[in-house]
């Protein structure tokens, strides 16, 4: 898979990450380094075989669903760069 | 000799006789780390005054014959992607460098519960990514065998600290390696805990199958000590395992007779470093003349390890960094047009390059068109991966080979080559794939007095076996008393 500058241009807008010029052009040599490393994997005969996305014996953890004291609304804002009133602060929207 | 070298069950011991306080202790290495922390960098954040409140607060129990954990009184110190509640937790990123949690990791309360006392919050890798401790955001931990090199990492400045006895013991993270290379690289002991076995709560997610908390300490009895305290089920971890968790004591046994010991050839083979290999083959000859069995064997899935784990953890952590957007907490960017561009700006200023260029990776594995072709794949392989270890468990105890393939290197040296860098996690990364515990040990040393460290690879859960060998090995060994001259 060869990535252009087009690929990066992409994925970077997916990422929500602004990249000058020059990181594009670097980004573009490394990850194409990268991908190209990482398609070893074809190698690979992988037909039939389930893919893992975990590997430890634990299906569907529940537990009930019961009220319990929550984190202090007041120290949770108070992480934010911008809060009011009790609500977090964002650029117009709509 | 200097109480700062001493272990935890030597530490206890004299608390308990009433030899020494816990503030004594305390300030013993709150002078320790005043004195050598500018040369060897491991701290972020030094809780001085919460040290000796929490040391006095002990020591009353003390005095009063309370009936205390082992742990009672015993400096530690974490890495700063656990959460603290009201102390600086930033995961070495300028995106969490005003962050205060207003909670408490599980790890947190469980070391506060078991009267540990907190020194402070450690350097790393920008959220556990790299293996030298280069990225983080705000300082270079250095190696206390040798300024000039890399602790390791992700998890330098825990190793840093343990080696440099600025603390008696540290948690650290490893996601691919980075509780054992670390250790490896600073001549500790390093443990990474069976997949569910430590609770992950309170945990900044780096790639939340992958990663795990587990302690670094300066022998393996400590190393169960600290296990038997972070350990168990906790209901906050839906990944957290719920079933009995032994006693890790009880693997402290001085005796290997009759075990079989599995070598995978790949770990031997070409691109391990010369002293290095040496090294392990004398410790090879070591658990053989202890009565144990050894065997090599082909594990060939091994070269396939590290591209799968670059897609999976790069695919995790890019849909678990998504939430950092200058919105919630942390940083946020100064000046932006709207609220997209206050989410691109904060992320582009916030977040260093390396952490860009896993997102960038992960995000490209994920995107449409190429989520079969690599992040499919990869979990393909990975149960593969697992496979070849459950082959290897039906014939042997425990696997035993390299933790890295060199020794501490010099700064600089890697980091301007992401893919060679991504390289020294060969013989750790497929441990995490496959969910199974493993183990850093002091085995040796090269010609540049530089430690060595012994991978010890368990079957999921039994960590006993593991810390039966590593104490096995260390009570017929003198590696471990050899310390960092600083």
């Amino acid at each position: 898979m060869k990535i252009t500058n087009d690929t990066i241009e992409h994925i970077a807008k997916l990422s929500r990450l602004k990249l000058s010029e020059s990181q594009k052009d670097t980004l573009t040599s490394e990850m194409g380094n990268i991908i190209n490393y990482v398609d070893k994997l074809n190698e690979l005969d992988t037909k039939g075989v389930e893919p893992k996305s975990q590997v430890i014996p634990l299906q569907n953890v529940f537990r009930e669903d019961v009220v319990a004291e929550s984190l202090d609304k007041d120290e949770l804002l108070s992480n934010s760069a911008c809060y009011d009133d009790g609500a977090l602060k964002v650029p117009k929207v709509v | 000799m200097e109480l700062n070298v001493f272990t935890a069950h030597e530490l206890s011991g004299m608390l308990k006789k009433k030899e020494i306080s816990a503030v004594e202790i305390s300030e013993i290495f709150l002078n320790r780390i005043e004195k050598i922390d500018d040369k060897v960098q491991s701290f972020i954040t030094v809780c001085k005054m919460e040290a000796l409140n929490k040391a006095a607060e002990v020591q009353k129990k003390i005095d009063g014959d309370a009936n205390l954990a082992e742990l009672a009184g015993i400096p530690g110190a974490i890495k700063d992607n656990m959460c603290t509640k009201g102390i600086l937790t930033t995961c070495a990123s300028k995106i969490l460098h005003n962050f205060v949690p207003p909670y408490n990791a599980t790890v947190v309360d469980k070391l506060n519960s078991n009267d540990v006392v907190l020194l402070g919050k450690l350097n790393m890798d920008e959220f556990a990514m790299g293996g030298s401790t280069e990225t983080s955001y705000f300082k270079k931990t250095r190696n206390p065998w040798n300024l000039d090199c890399v602790p390791g990492g992700s998890s330098g400045g825990s190793a840093a600290s343990v080696a440099a006895n600025e603390t008696v013991f540290a948690l650290g993270s490893d996601t691919g390696g980075s509780i054992r290379q670390p250790s490896s690289f600073c001549g500790v002991v390093g443990l990474k805990p069976t997949y569910g076995s430590v609770s992950r709560y309170g945990l900044v997610a780096f790639a939340s199958s992958l990663d795990q908390i587990g302690p670094i300490t300066k022998d393996v009895t400590d190393c169960a000590i600290v296990m038997n305290a972070i350990s168990g089920h906790d209901h906050m971890d839906s990944t957290s395992s719920d079933r009995a968790y032994p006693d890790y004591k009880d693997g402290l046994i001085n005796d290997i007779k009759g075990m079989k010991i599995g070598i995978p050839k790949e770990y031997i083979a070409e691109g391990i470093n010369d002293e290095v290999k040496k090294s392990i083959l004398d410790s090879i000859k070591t658990f053989e003349m202890l009565g144990a069995t050894c065997e090599e064997f082909a594990l060939p899935i091994t070269e396939y390890a590290i591209p799968a784990y670059y897609i999976i953890s790069s695919a995790e952590a890019s849909s678990n960094l998504a939430r950092y957007d200058g919105i919630k907490y942390g940083f946020r960017a100064d000046k932006f047009d709207d609220l997209l561009d206050l989410y691109m700006k904060t992320r582009s200023e916030g977040f260093g390059t390396e952490v860009k260029r896993r997102i960038m990776l992960g995000t490209f594995a994920l995107s449409s068109g190429y989520y079969d072709a690599y992040y499919k794949k990869a979990l393909q392989v990975r149960g593969l991966i697992k496979k070849g270890f459950d082959e290897a468990f039906s014939k042997y105890d425990f696997v035993i080979g390299p933790t890295a393939p060199t020794t501490a290197y010099k700064f600089g040296e890697k980091l301007s080559n992401p893919l060679e860098m991504y390289l020294g996690d060969i013989y750790t990364a497929s441990v995490n794939i496959a969910g199974l515990p493993a183990m850093s040990i002091p085995c040796g040393f090269d010609s540049k007095n530089l430690p060595i460290g012994l991978q010890l690879i368990g079957k999921q859960f039994d960590e006993k076996t593991l810390i039966r060998a590593a104490y096995t090995f260390e009570q017929n060994t003198e590696f471990h008393k050899k310390k960092a001259q600083i």
